[in-house]
């Protein structure tokens, strides 16, 4: 297995994917002389020319709706959006046309879409650039979401979710791009709406996605197994569908959850894994599940205002303590 | 010029689309079809003019006022008139309704309810086109108000600029809902504003159904050739409200019977007579075979059954391996149903954005 980036991961998947199925290309703002802004799409251009890596126009809507109907074309688009905080501009073409098409039509069309790009926090870029949207896309019906932790899973996700034949929101972590991992060479397939058991634990079940597995959870796990607490960790990988047996089966093994999201608590996607708990697995439960998640309030700028805003390897523990009535 | 034959098609498409549209309208208040129900009676030289310029190939897409343009491309007008109803038979099977009409067998891919949001649907349907280097057109329209969307904006710039083989028409019917689009635009003539993009704009009188063929023609031909999109502003008038539910006292009577005056139906029947190419009874007779169309459009909605109630659970989204609906083979059991068959396997030969190789001389100079 070879060591990549998590931004190298991606591209090694767009590259076999486009090599593979002459229907997919990449569209999006920088992807092609540019390589990318975050270099994901890095020699691309060369590889396949300026139909298949398209430099667009900073117009999200445009090129976002350009890319639905490409899809229902016949073609196979993969979206890039320069961070998901431009793609709200986006959200039209998306919600009401890629997630409708299928439903509308009564099965006529089909739209095999992927719209990637980076979410969550980037690091001091204050209140517009640092949100973490995926709850927003999860709500509608006729949207996969999936948001990878790793660059093995960053791989493997992309090509299923190219291949997949519905619209995909394919959120990368900003923070991740350069982060590297082991990821197996040629034909890795992680499957959409599976869950993986990223440490295997007895006492209490962390629950997340996306950065925040290596950026705080696996590292809370350290923390607690210093203490003498075993925690398993559950990433999720896809956001929508999620892996609902995975989660189940994990809190009857340890009867203790908490829930770790980036994201803000109100109304967020923990909340609804947290329903799930709570009605599936009530009798397993030792305590209430319980939720660690980005303050409810605008990202600031000023270092200290936004390490706090964020959730913390202090925090996940604290909020174990707690479940564990410690 | 129209050829007699064309002139009667279009003649017996314009009652065609008329008859569905009225008689839509009545089942509306009787509560047959329910919901927002916009009709076209008024603009039918506008849809049937520019559908007799285009090949069985080409594909079609428009806003919400959808009912007439799978209509005149072929589709099955009782499936339509269920798709009203709200029923199994639908072509969406009761999951669309009125603003979602969807034809893919007859190349019409869609009706859209957000205002001008198909613009860039039509971009991305001409850009699948042009990547696997077919000779297809698409045809997108909208109404005078989602000119005054951004989506327009952005896709003009993009579709220009890729030369993409689409026809943006413009069925401008002057009022966007209630309100007179100069009330609300610095520029109303919509076509004025494509030099802006460096694009190809006109405008034609869209109460003139020959007019409006022959203009067509014209710019599918040259967008066919490869110059890229064009907006073709057609300036034409609704007979009726935004919808069923607009008493639409924006207008004065006077104005309405003055363009009812201009009804582009009456108007082409004038052309007929006067060339001789048909009589009264022969043209009257037309009529009345449309009208009995209808009838029967209308007692196949009436006597088709709801969908079931597992149904709420299909089509939101595609399982692995599940084939597409095709309606007409679904519901009438037809054996001739032409659907797209993409290629999976071909070549991309398109250089969108030539340039020429870096000189190596100038990199040499970036480096020291």
């Amino acid at each position: 297995m070879a060591e990549l980036a998590y931004r190298e991961a991606l591209n090694q998947a767009l590259a076999e994917e486009m090599e593979r199925d002459p229907r997919v290309f990449l569209m999006g703002e920088e992807v092609a002389r540019y390589d990318g802004a975050y270099k994901v799409s890095k020699g691309l251009l060369d590889k396949f020319g300026s139909a298949r890596v398209v430099d667009a126009p900073i117009s999200e809507l445009g090129f976002g709706g350009l890319g639905v109907g490409a899809a229902m074309g016949g073609l196979r688009p993969v979206i890039e959006m320069m961070t998901w905080n431009f793609a709200i501009l986006a959200m039209d073409q998306i919600v009401n046309s890629a997630a409708k098409l299928r439903h509308m039509s009564g099965g006529q069309l089909r739209c095999p879409i992927v719209f990637r790009g980076p979410n969550g926090a980037g690091g001091r870029l204050s209140s517009q650039h640092s949100q973490a949207l995926e709850a927003n896309y999860a709500h509608f019906p006729g949207l996969k979401v999936i948001a990878p932790g790793t660059p093995a899973d960053a791989k493997g996700l992309l090509k299923s979710a190219i291949r997949d034949d519905n619209p995909v929101i394919f959120m990368e972590g900003e923070l991740l791009y350069g982060v590297k991992g082991e990821v197996p060479e040629g034909e890795h397939l992680v499957p959409i709406g599976k869950a993986d058991l990223k440490r295997e634990g007895s006492d209490v079940t962390l629950i997340t996605w996306s950065r925040m597995l290596t950026a705080v959870v696996l590292p809370a796990a350290e923390l607690l197994a210093a203490e003498g607490i075993n925690a398993e960790v559950l990433d999720l990988r896809t956001i929508k569908p999620f892996d609902a047996e995975a989660v189940a089966a994990s809190v009857a093994k340890t009867n203790r959850v908490v829930i770790v999201e980036e994201g803000w608590g109100y109304a967020g996607f923990g909340a609804h894994i947290a329903d799930f708990i709570s009605r599936e697995c009530f009798d397993d439960l030792d305590a209430p599940v319980t939720r660690v998640h980005g303050l409810d309030v605008n990202m600031a700028y000023a270092e200290n205002l936004e390490r706090l805003i964020l959730p913390s390897a202090a925090r996940v523990v604290e909020a174990v303590h707690q479940v564990l009535y410690r | 010029m129209a050829s007699t034959e064309s002139m009667l098609t279009m003649y017996r498409k314009m009652l065609l689309a008329r008859r569905f549209e009225e008689k839509a309208g009545q089942a509306y208040g009787l509560k047959k079809i329910q919901g927002f129900c916009h009709l076209y009676i008024g603009q039918e030289a506008v849809v049937v003019g520019v559908n007799e310029a285009l090949r069985e190939s080409d594909w079609v897409m428009t806003g919400y006022r959808d009912h007439v343009h799978p209509l005149v491309r072929g589709a099955d007008a009782g499936m339509l008139m269920a798709e009203l109803y709200g029923r199994d038979t639908g072509y969406s099977k009761g999951k669309g309704g009125s603003m979602h009409f969807f034809d893919i067998e007859h190349g019409f891919y869609g009706g859209y309810g957000i205002v001008g949001g198909q613009i860039p649907l039509a971009a991305g349907l001409a850009f699948a086109s042009k990547y696997r280097n077919e000779d297809r057109v698409t045809v997108c329209s909208f109404g005078d108000a989602a000119a005054n969307q951004g989506a327009m904006h952005e896709t003009f710039n993009m579709a220009v600029k890729w030369k993409l083989p689409v026809l943006y028409i413009v069925e401008n019917n002057r009022y966007g809902m209630g309100t007179d689009i100069a009330r609300v635009s610095s520029v109303p003539e919509i076509h004025k504003r494509a030099p802006g993009w460096a694009m190809r704009g006109e405008a034609v009188d869209g109460m003139d159904v020959l007019t409006v063929y022959e203009k067509a023609k014209e710019l599918i031909e040259w967008i066919r050739a490869g110059n890229g999109p064009v907006l073709l502003e057609a300036n034409t008038y609704r007979f009726r409200g935004h919808s069923m539910s607009d008493a639409a006292t924006y207008r004065t009577k006077d104005e309405v019977e003055l363009e009812k005056q201009r009804d582009p139906i009456l108007k082409l029947r004038q052309v007929l007579l006067e060339k001789k190419a048909a009589s009264e009874a022969q043209l009257d007779a037309i009529d009345e075979e449309e009208k009995a169309l209808i009838e029967k459009a209308l007692a196949f909605a009436d006597a088709s059954p709801l969908p079931p109630d597992s149904d709420i659970w299909t089509h939101t989204t595609v399982e692995e391996g599940e084939p597409d609906e095709k309606p007409r083979e679904r519901v009438l059991g037809a054996k001739d149903v032409k659907w797209p068959a993409h290629p999976t396997d071909f070549k991309v030969t398109w250089d969108l954005e030539p340039r020429s190789k870096p000189d190596p001389e100038a990199k040499k100079g970036a480096k020291s």
